[in-house]
This record gives C-alpha cells, sequence and structure tokens, in this order.
C-alpha cells in the first residue's frame, strides 16, 4: 500500500464510517473494508477508477468533489479522507470545509510543493517540477493548486481549523527521521488529521 | 430476420405460460382469485438455485428479453444487448428469468383476459396494479422455482421500480439490486406526461370507456398520440438533433399540413407500429402504476427510513441526458442509500440518448453493469467470467 494510505489506515477505528473523496481505485477502503469492518463510500469521476472499485467490491459513488458535499448531512460519517485530491480541486478551502461538516474528523494528504526537489527544480532549473511522484507538465496537470505544509498550516490557522496529529513521509519510507527533521524541505507528502 | 443467430444470442427460446390459483389480494383492496404469467427463462437454475436473475420490465416490455422466437423474427428480445452467453448478464452463469407483469398485455392476466365473474374480457375493469402487487406476484413466481434469493433483480425505469421494491418489501429474497435509470418516485412533471397520454387515448372516440373490443375497435389515435409523447420524453435534444436535425422527407417544403420533417414521419411511423401491437387498457394501466410508485408513503415519506431494511447491495446508474428520469432522482435513491448504511454503487454514464440510453450498448454502462454482475457471480461462489470462457 502506497505510505501515506499505510498511516492513514492506522488512525482508523474499526467498524466506523467512512467517506473517502477521490477514493481512486478503492485501494484504503477494500483493506479498510477487510481490516477494520469498516463501512466505506469512495467518491470518484475517473471511469477507470470507478470500474476497479466495483472490482474489489468497495462501495463507489460517481460524484464530482468541486460540486460539494451538500447530499450529505452534517456530521453524517465518523471519517473524510481526501488523499492526494487537495491540489487538483477547484477550492481547496471550501472543500476542507465540507470535508469538517460531513465528517467528525478529517484527514487529508497532499503532496509537498516546498519539497527540496521542488524547489531544486524551480529555483535552479526555472522549470515547473516534474518528478515520478508528480510526473505532468504544468499545462495538462489535474494539479492546479499546489502548496507546501506552511501553507496548508497558515490556511488552518486561518479557518481555525485544529491539526490533531500531522505526519510527513517521503514516497519510499515513512517517518523517517530527516523528514521529521525538516519536514517542509524533505517531507514528499503530508498527512493531517484535522478537526473543528 | 436473423439468417443466421449469433453465438453471443440465447437462440431460439420458447415462452412459458403458469397458472396461479392462490388468491393474489392487492394493493386497490381488490382480489384476483387467480393469474397466469407468461415467462422465458434462459440458462440453468443450478443445483442450490443461487444463480437466479430477475429482469423487471418498463412500461411496454414484456417477458421476451432476449433471443428469438423463431426464424421469421425481424428483432430479438428487447434486452438481447445485456443478456446472452457471454453478455453482461451471462447466461453462461445465471438463470436468467423474465415475465411479463400482471396487466400485461403479452399473455400474462390483463386486462384482455376472461374475469371469472362475469366470464367477459376485464377490459377496463381490470383492477389497477402497482409495483406492489407486481413484486407479490415475482415472489410467487421465485418460490415456483424453489428460489429462495435471487442473486439479483434488475430493471431500468419501471423495471427499476419493481427492483427497489423488492430490496423494500423482501429484503431476504435478494443479494443484489440494479436500478437503471430510475427513481424512488415521479415528478410532477412525469405524471403530467402520463396523463396527457391518457387523456390522448380515454379521449379518442374509439376508446368506448375502455370497452373498444365489444365495438370491434381500438384506440388507435389515441394510442398513437401517446406512444408519440413518450417517444419524445425517452430521447433527447441532442439525439433529436444528431438523428435527425431539420432534414426533410421530400427535399423541400410542401406548404401544406403533412409530415414535412423527418422526425414527424418518424414519430408518426413509431406511433403507429405501436398502436397496432400494444392494447390501451394495459397502456392506462402502466401508466397509474408509474405515478402511484412510491415506496416512501408507507415510511411517512422519509426515503432513509424507507430502505432502513434494505440487506443488498445496491447499483445505480443514470444517463446524462435522461430528463425523464434525470440522474438527479439516482441521486436522491444513492444519497438515502448512503445515509442508512447500505451497500451502494453509483454511475453516472454520458449518453446523448436520453432515457432510451438504458436499453442500448453503451460501452461504459456495459462495463460497469457487467463489472458488477461479475461480483453477483463472485458473491454466490460462480468462477469469474473470463476464466470460464476460456
Amino acid at each position: 500500500m502506497r505510505a501515506d494510505l499505510d498511516i492513514i489506515q492506522e488512525w482508523i477505528q474499526p467498524r466506523s464510517r467512512v467517506l473517502d473523496l477521490g477514493c481512486g481505485s478503492g485501494e484504503l477502503l477494500h483493506f479498510l473494508k477487510q481490516d477494520k469492518q469498516v463501512h466505506g463510500y469512495g467518491m470518484e469521476i475517473n471511469p477507470e477508477d470507478i470500474a476497479s472499485c466495483i472490482d474489489n467490491g468497495v462501495n463507489v459513488i460517481e460524484q464530482d468533489l468541486d460540486q460539494g458535499l451538500t447530499n450529505f448531512q452534517d456530521k453524517s460519517f465518523d471519517v473524510v479522507i481526501m488523499t492526494q485530491a487537495l491540489q487538483a480541486v477547484e477550492r481547496p478551502d471550501l472543500v476542507l470545509d465540507e470535508m469538517l461538516r460531513v465528517g467528525k474528523e478529517t484527514i487529508v494528504t497532499f503532496p509537498n510543493f516546498g519539497h527540496w526537489r521542488a524547489r531544486f527544480y524551480l529555483a535552479l532549473k526555472g522549470e515547473m517540477p516534474v518528478s515520478k511522484f508528480l510526473p505532468y507538465t504544468w499545462y495538462n496537470s489535474p494539479n492546479i493548486h499546489f502548496c507546501t505544509f506552511k501553507d496548508f498550516e497558515a490556511l488552518c490557522r486561518q479557518k481555525n481549523i485544529h491539526i490533531v496529529r500531522r505526519t510527513v513521509v517521503n514516497s519510499k519510507h515513512r517517518d523517517h527521521w530527516i523528514t521529521t527533521l525538516w519536514p517542509n524541505m524533505l517531507g514528499e507528502i503530508a498527512i493531517y488529521h484535522v478537526a473543528k | 430476420m436473423p439468417e443466421q443467430i449469433a453465438a453471443d444470442s440465447v437462440g431460439l427460446v420458447q415462452p412459458q405460460t403458469l397458472q396461479f390459483d392462490q388468491p393474489l389480494s392487492l394493493r386497490s383492496g381488490r382480489v384476483l382469485p387467480h393469474y397466469q404469467l407468461v415467462i422465458e427463462t434462459y440458462g440453468e437454475l443450478n443445483a442450490e438455485r443461487s444463480n437466479a436473475v430477475l429482469i423487471c420490465h418498463a412500461l411496454s416490455g414484456h417477458h421476451h428479453l432476449a433471443g428469438y422466437h423463431s426464424m421469421d423474427d425481424k428483432k430479438p428480445g428487447w434486452w438481447d444487448s445485456a443478456i446472452g452467453p457471454g453478455k453482461v448478464i451471462d447466461t453462461n452463469r445465471f438463470f436468467v428469468v423474465g415475465l411479463n407483469n400482471l396487466g400485461g398485455c403479452h399473455g400474462s392476466t390483463g386486462p384482455q383476459s376472461i374475469n371469472p365473474e362475469t366470464g367477459l374480457e376485464y377490459g377496463p375493469d381490470f383492477p389497477i396494479v402497482t409495483v406492489s402487487d407486481w413484486v407479490q406476484s415475482q415472489v410467487r413466481l421465485a418460490d415456483r422455482f424453489g428460489i429462495q434469493q435471487w442473486a439479483a433483480v434488475v430493471g431500468g425505469s419501471l423495471g427499476g421500480m419493481q427492483a427497489l421494491h423488492w430490496s423494500i418489501d423482501y429484503p431476504d429474497r435478494l443479494r443484489h439490486c440494479l436500478m437503471i435509470a430510475s427513481a424512488a418516485k415521479l415528478t410532477a412533471q412525469n405524471i403530467a406526461f402520463n396523463e396527457v397520454a391518457r387523456q390522448a387515448i380515454s379521449k379518442d372516440p374509439a376508446f368506448h370507456g375502455g370497452r373498444y373490443k365489444d365495438h370491434a375497435t381500438i384506440p388507435k389515435q389515441g394510442l398513437m398520440l401517446a406512444r408519440m409523447l413518450g417517444h419524445i420524453t425517452y430521447l433527447s435534444d441532442d439525439s433529436m438533433r444528431e438523428k435527425f436535425g431539420r432534414e426533410l422527407r421530400s427535399g423541400k417544403l410542401s406548404y401544406n399540413y403533412d409530415a414535412d420533417f423527418e422526425v414527424e414521419s418518424y414519430l408518426r411511423y413509431q406511433g403507429e407500429s405501436f398502436s397496432g401491437a400494444f392494447d390501451a387498457n394495459t397502456y392506462l394501466l402502466m401508466t397509474k402504476a408509474l405515478d402511484y410508485f412510491d415506496p416512501s408513503v408507507d415510511f411517512d415519506h422519509d426515503l432513509v427510513a424507507t430502505l432502513q431494511g434494505a440487506k443488498c447491495g445496491f447499483l445505480l446508474v443514470a444517463f446524462t441526458t435522461d430528463w425523464r428520469f434525470a440522474p438527479e432522482r439516482s441521486r436522491e435513491v444513492v444519497d438515502a442509500l448512503v445515509a442508512a448504511g447500505k451497500d451502494v454503487s453509483y454511475a453516472e454514464i454520458e449518453s446523448t440518448h436520453g432515457h432510451d440510453a438504458f436499453l442500448i450498448p453503451i460501452p461504459r454502462y456495459m462495463d460497469v453493469f457487467g463489472r458488477y454482475m461479475n461480483r453477483v457471480g463472485a458473491d454466490i461462489g460462480l468462477a469469474a467470467a473470463k476464466q470460464e470462457l476460456s
């Protein structure tokens, strides 16, 4: 399992009700269902991913995150998760508000644009960063709102969102001592557990 | 006429008529003392009787889902695109049952049957049957085959309403509900279309209060109008533009009131052929069954509470240009199922075909449908389709 998903699953209580926004192929929900008897729903708009969810026996609902979550009641899920999709939505701040409204707890992960490799690309090469992890070029990238850990935390402060937990990983290893030392420079993926 | 039957067709098939002698109490308070259901089946019921799939038909559908009755048939059954060996509802794996619902005009007991009390044809006196009455009669059909639990109940439009009703009324008797291009109840606009259709039929001078057979006639004009109106609502603006545009039949305007445009002659043809083949009293009854459908009336109009007792898994599918059963109506059901904590998946298929899309083998639709049916198969321990085919 992807490093960020592996950490998230540890944060989820057995038998909880989970909504996974931009759930991809349903990997996390499938694992949570098998291992923690979690009752989950994924939200996705990519037809191939929806097909994989159906194959995996994962509940998947075709719905565009950018249209909001108005069809869900306040606090109707124990946890609302969004992994690696914050940077791809039209208004990350509004989606975050909706997640906090619908979920009792919220977990968000996103790629850190403050990572040294991204900084290196921009500062020294003068090009928008392209990596194995972020393989798109600027004109075809679905990632339209990149941010760094610092940026995200500033948004949380501004919105009075409480950061319950934060973990930083790189794409291969989790919790490496180096990433903990200087997360905004060395961490590739941030995982935030937030609440309001 | 099929010159040769395709390898993925169920081939030549025959309907059967089943007699039920136990009276059926209807929602209206009336009772059918006994009745017949005409059915067709494809594939083999396995020893555990676990691989049965019930297909519920829509307004003008019937029991003939797939294959041909004879080599002279112009067209196969109405859902031949989805049912057959290796197709999304794979008859190599599933035992597929189709029926003509009560009140229909394709052989099951309905307005054209003899009323045992009078010895005469029921005609307009045939009781109005509802979706829940149909489901009750389908339960007896399942009992007749010794099917304790359907692997899936599947339907589009009015058929999807029956599938949904199964999940509410008989939660233990189906594992999966596939509800396609349907709704938990009709909107006022949708009822309005049905009312215009009914008025067209009942105001036809040849209708004779539903006793047209006694006058050796049929309300052809009324049925034709009803079908033309219905047909427009089953298509989309886009699909009509694509199909007809403003094409003229003879290349120039006639400056009289004949059909100038292709779309006019198409609708006339559709109405014409339908009016010769479908019974007017059945049409009225089917539209009433649609209008009356609202399972939440028994639960204080709370759809979440209505679905709370359901135990099956759900797949809902809607089509982007379907305005008769718009995606919003499917999403209402999905939201209620999520709120009730039920297993549900939902796909919204891009299509220009309007409501008719549910009968068209659109690649993504067939893909989602087929994958879900694989899951249905896996759930009852059937080997994956691909392995079995190879």
